[in-house]
């Protein structure tokens, strides 16, 4: 028995997978929170459609997949917040035109040079077992920079997602914070590829936060508990997923629905439940304040004309 | 503050033309207008977040186009996210985000500083409690802490007592003029004529043009009401305060029968 449940872990790539579901858990969860905050929750499944066509073309370039695809992501974000900003296009509209013709170059340049090698059903819904230890490492870096950037510039991001109008006229670099959290956005969608896929990242990205949401009023709470629900259930989707011999992305963004399911009903039995308490504590009065609605019946107001 | 031949808007399309005004340390300016006046135009100018097509806005000598100018700003509450999780302390502190830019947490000096004009304004026991809990009066005291926290040279309102009950836009009211006894310059952009404009030492009448400015005495007449609004709009005189008719049929239809000497037209009425 004892020995089944240590099985996965006499795997070097079930292991090395299990730490790359956990960094990417954790930092879909981090950056999810501004994502979710800001109300674009569409934005991490757009970028990773848009992030096929910049590895294409970084790799017809025959330049490094990771920064090429993560500047075509940044690329591809800032043009984004540029055609909201100078035409009267909506943020989802936007996302929608952007990152589809993106994605389209890729599909576009994958037929035209048959001699792309990269596995294509990966892209789209991750593979764990080929996570290599290069892969690794940049997980680790990406994870290691976003969580400098989002510690430095905290009190910006903060006020920048809360009311990025108002932040502006208080001095706040608003532009700056927006191009940062672009290119950390970008870079935390193509580092996560590998484990959750184009089609998967986006529950990742938007699961966790929510889930975090439910629980805390605070939002230093939600970053650290977003983080966290994303990495358990990173750990926990390889792990059954070893079991059960199916998609891990697939099991991964199962188990965070899972997880926002329970938090769900348990925040809505806990709300019920305060109100009860407050309704039964309005309904039953004090003795003395009993006490003083017999005696205010008792001695009628006197009024100017008696 | 000194605005000259101020025309500004959006996309090359202009909402204000040929503004003059001058705000001297101490005023207490309302501007009053209907909704698309430029009021809000108008104040988003004095932060210099429109375009400028012509003229100048001077702050402390500065154009507020080339150096952003220390003022405190506080946005209608009906633009705040309620359901953003942030507590009155943190919305309190951004007001202090860009003093010490590069630290990323706030040194105890600010902590503290932030604490003293939650007390003054009444609202330190809600320190941390989620900014949704609050009732509207406290909402508008936590937001306008954040912009006294920012050491501002003028504080900006825009429309303070929008969507709020009538004594949490009394007590906003008190407040205001509590801090402006104090010595803070403030500007405020309202559309309640007989609420809130009345009440104030100055105002700005706004439509698309400043139509006339002064005490609201001066600005408060059928005329200027008539050029503002577009309609005939009485105006009655009681202990020296104008106050207007603001539904001028039902006015028409019962005003002689409530006793009240009033016209419509050019000449004041006192009751």
């Amino acid at each position: 028995m004892f020995e089944t449940i240590l099985e996965p872990f006499g795997y070097p790539f079930i292991v090395r997978g299990m730490a790359a579901a956990v960094l990417a858990g954790a930092l879909c969860g981090a950056i999810g929170v501004y994502v979710v905050l800001k109300r674009m929750a569409y934005i991490g499944h757009g970028l990773a459609h848009a992030v096929l066509g910049g590895a294409v073309v970084s790799f017809v370039m025959s330049f490094n997949f990771l920064i090429g695809s993560t500047i075509w992501g940044f690329l591809c974000a800032q043009l984004i917040t540029l055609t909201t900003k100078k035409r009267k296009i909506a943020y989802d509209a936007a996302i929608g035109v952007i990152t589809t013709a993106s994605f389209a170059v890729g599909i576009v340049l994958i037929s035209r040079y048959k001699s792309f090698t990269r596995d294509f059903e990966t892209a789209l819904f991750g593979n764990i077992v080929g996570v290599t230890g290069g892969d690794l490492v940049a997980l680790a870096a990406v994870t290691a920079g976003t969580a400098l950037v989002l510690f430095v510039a905290y009190k910006h991001f903060l006020f920048t997602t809360f009311d990025g109008d108002v932040a502006q006229f208080y001095g706040v670099p608003t532009g700056w914070v927006e191009a940062m959290f672009s290119l950390v956005l970008a870079g935390t969608i193509v580092v996560s590829l590998q484990v959750l896929g184009v089609l998967l990242i986006a529950g990742a990205t938007v699961i966790p936060p929510v889930s975090a949401r439910m629980l805390t009023d605070s939002f230093p709470r939600m970053l650290v508990l977003s983080a966290g629900i994303g990495a358990v259930c990173g750990f926990f989707g390889i792990y059954l997923s070893y079991f059960v011999d199916v998609s891990s992305g697939a099991t991964i963004v199962l188990v965070e629905s899972a997880v926002f399911a329970v938090v769900m009903v348990y925040s809505s039995v806990r709300s019920r439940l305060v109100a009860l308490r407050r309704r039964e504590a309005s309904a039953v009065p004090s003795s003395s304040g009993a006490d003083a609605a017999v005696a205010s019946s008792a001695q009628p107001i006197k009024t100017e004309g008696d | 503050m000194e605005i000259n031949g101020l025309s500004c808007g959006y996309e090359k399309q202009k909402v204000l033309q040929g503004v003059d005004l001058q705000i001297m340390q101490g005023d207490f300016v309302g501007l009053l207008g209907p909704s698309g006046s430029g009021k809000t135009t108008l104040l988003r100018s004095m932060l210099g977040a429109v375009d400028v097509y012509e003229g100048e806005v001077l702050v402390d000598g500065s154009r507020t186009t080339e150096k952003r100018p220390r003022i405190g700003y506080v946005p209608q509450l009906e633009t705040i996210d309620w359901n953003f999780p942030v507590t009155v302390r943190e919305v309190v502190m951004m007001g202090r985000t860009m003093e010490n830019r590069f630290f990323p947490w706030f040194r105890q000096e600010e902590k503290q500083l932030a604490d003293r004009m939650m007390d003054r304004l009444g609202i330190l026991h809600l320190a941390g409690r989620h900014i949704r809990e609050l009732s509207g009066g406290q909402q508008q005291r936590s937001f306008l802490a954040r912009a006294l926290v920012s050491s501002p040279s003028l504080l900006l309102l825009d429309e303070p007592t929008s969507g709020v009950d009538v004594k949490t836009r009394d007590d906003v009211m008190h407040l205001l003029h509590d801090l402006n006894h104090q010595g803070v310059t403030i500007v405020i952009t309202t559309h309640e004529i007989n609420a809130v404009a009345v009440h104030l030492p100055r105002l700005v009448c706004l439509a698309g043009r400043v139509l006339a400015q002064g005490t609201p005495y001066e600005v408060i007449t059928p005329d200027v009401l008539r050029q503002t609004y577009g309609a005939d709009m009485p105006v009655i005189h009681y202990e020296g305060m104008p106050i207007v008719a603001e539904s001028p049929h039902r006015f028409a239809r019962n005003g002689a029968s409530n006793g009240a000497e009033t016209t419509a037209g050019h000449s004041h009425s006192h009751v």
